[in-house]
């Protein structure tokens, strides 16, 4: 039986051949942390008093509050600014952590510790990307290492391909709403089968993002020829190295995707487990649609939702975009979509978190429906407890912007 | 031992409703964060909370984001210990990382209000209202080292390193 892939990257990190449930010291090669978690991460690096140990691995990001809507926050971001200049790491403020991490710097069988739950959207590079928290990534940042249980694997077998109006969101939501919130708690869902080859990068890394949505360590998937040309198309080709997955891989159980049996899928308020078919859902008149996050925020995903935008002429929500890196925002502005949505009155806001966890930007009234393209719809995430957060594609989220109530977007494909 | 009386909540007690994101500019302030402790779960909760006082719960406390401040903010309320039929991932660590006890048990039939002690070292949690007694395994020994070192900046630097 082949070791799972989260095993082979742990042995080759370790140096030795690794048994699930034991506790391993594990290297680490990139550690990171945001502007929420990383002061609490500097704190616990300065009471260690070691420095960092490899500073150019270090990033420090600033995406939650950006630019920041209160002193304090922009005391917060000083604080940032000021200990990585002093120590030689990066310190970046140009898009939503996770993404930038996967254009610029993640690889296969890098080891990433996060201090930020969506960490594992890297994980569709091949990557073991994790998150932790700030003590964690205070210790992987100045010892370069972190304890770790090695865990089971649940194999996740994609099949078939998406039909038109279906995407790699359906996808997700659909596996979370069968193994439910705490399905894979501890565990790493691991993707593989021939329907792999139907699921571009872009749908890769919002699968691995909602992961953690299921209670898992990552969601990995094999670095194959997609991660590859991804690479390459990001002027990082040399930092590819084959990582395959196998069917016979010791999986603890593996659960069968069909994702030519989907349709559009919405996570209801306020867990993300509570799915429903868009179709089915009734009626759900929506007030705020958000399209963005590191969830579906890049480029690939506003194309999706221009097709149905294009022939707009107005919207009947408030409508948001994120774009989850500049990089996504610098094509966003180069295209003819970046007209179109201003046409239609939509709120373009600067690369990063937006409202997607009840900072700024977009905290929903009391009473409130959103419907947003970002991967968690818990009580009061939005910013206010008395709001309502729908999860779906960005795709759906054009649909319930023109129509104002959450709709299945086959109705206008 | 630990000894105090149980704080109850259901499950998928999330760490938007321990730490709402609302707070978000309180993180600086630790202290002042902490009196909005699992505010949106229980409004009462920091106002009833008494030192040594157990947070127990149901599947998938502390799910969602990684934000430590929500273990913290736990402890800072005065809880000695934290027990729960199953944990989040990334918020277990949070505990045993700020040297906050985190048991998985099975709290079913336990009620607030309830007077428990838990002894980390015979794997017991016993509910003495109730008279329910309720073993779990040993944690593994690095855990319990973090642990006992007040959590894991110190571990590291008693040790020299993890
Ligand atoms: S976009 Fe949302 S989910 Fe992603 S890192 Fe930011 S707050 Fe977290």
């Amino acid at each position: 039986m082949a070791e799972t892939l989260v095993k082979k990257i742990i042995s080759s990190k370790t140096g030795k051949k690794v048994q699930t449930g034991e506790i391993v010291i594990m290297p680490v090669d990139r550690a990171f942390c945001q502007d929420g978690t990383g002061p609490l991460s500097i704190d616990g690096i300065n009471k260690l008093g070691i420095g960092l140990k490899n500073p150019s691995r270090c990033y420090f990001f600033i995406d939650h509050a950006v630019p920041p809507p209160r002193a304090e926050l922009a005391n917060a971001h000083k604080k940032i600014r000021d200990f990585a200049a002093a120590n030689k790491a990066k310190c970046i403020m140009r898009g939503v952590c996770h993404q930038i991490m996967a254009e610029e710097f993640s690889s296969p069988y890098d080891v990433i510790v996060g201090a930020d739950s969506h960490t594992p959207t890297s994980g569709a590079l091949g990557a073991f990307a994790a998150g932790f928290g700030s003590t964690d990534v205070a210790a992987a940042m100045s010892a370069g290492a972190v304890w770790l249980r090695v865990p089971e694997s649940l194999g996740i077998e994609l099949k078939g391909k998406l039909n038109k109006g279906v995407t790699a969101k359906d996808v997700i939501i659909d596996i979370i709403g069968k193994i439910g919130a705490d399905g894979a708690t501890y565990k790493v869902m691991e993707f593989f089968g021939e329907g792999l080859k139907n699921l571009p990068m872009d749908g890769r890394f919002t699968v691995s993002n909602m992961t953690i949505e299921a209670g898992a360590k990552t969601g990995i998937f094999p670095a194959d020829e997609t991660v590859r040309k991804y690479l390459k198309s990001r002027g990082r080709e040399g930092d590819f190295r084959e990582l395959p997955a196998s069917s016979d891989a010791d999986y603890e159980n593996v659960v069968a995707e069909d994702m030519s049996a989907l349709v559009p899928m919405v996570s209801c308020p306020h867990q993300v487990d509570n799915v429903a078919a868009a179709q089915e859902l009734g009626d759900v008149k929506a007030d705020v649609v958000l399209i963005g996050t590191c969830t579906n925020g890049r480029f690939s995903d506003y194309e999706a939702a221009y097709e149905l935008l294009k022939n707009a002429d107005s919207l009947k929500t408030t409508l948001i975009i994120a774009p989850a890196s500049n990089t996504v925002l610098k094509r966003l502005s180069a295209s003819p979509m970046f007209a179109k949505f201003v046409d239609l009155g939509a709120t373009i806001i600067p690369p990063g978190c937006g409202p997607c966890c009840g900072v700024h930007e977009g905290i929903l009234a009391d009473g409130a429906v959103a419907l947003s393209t970002a991967n968690r719809n818990f009580k009061g995430r939005m910013g206010n407890p008395e709001s309502f957060v729908y999860l779906a594609s960005p795709l759906t989220a054009a649909a319930t912007a023109i129509k104002g109530r959450i709709t299945d977007p086959r109705e206008f494909l | 031992m630990i000894k105090g009386k149980i704080r109850l909540f259901g499950d998928g007690v999330s760490t938007d409703l321990i730490c709402p994101g609302r707070y978000y500019h309180l993180r600086g302030n630790l202290p002042e964060l902490a009196k909005h402790a699992l505010e949106d779960a229980d409004k009462d909760f920091v106002k009833n909370m008494k030192p040594g006082d157990i947070v127990a719960a149901g599947e998938n406390f502390g799910c969602g984001s990684s934000r430590e401040h929500a273990a913290i903010v736990i402890k800072l309320a005065g809880a000695s210990c934290v027990i729960a039929k199953q944990f989040a991932r990334i918020f277990f660590r949070n505990c045993i990382n700020i040297g906050l006890p985190a048991i998985e048990i099975d709290t079913t039939g336990f009620e607030s209000g309830d007077e428990a002690e838990v002894d980390m070292k015979a794997g017991v949690v016993r509910n003495l209202t109730k008279g329910i007694e309720r073993r779990f395994p040993q944690l593994p020994e690095k855990m319990l080292a973090i642990l006992k070192a007040g959590g894991l900046v110190n571990y590291i630097k008693e040790n020299s390193g993890l």
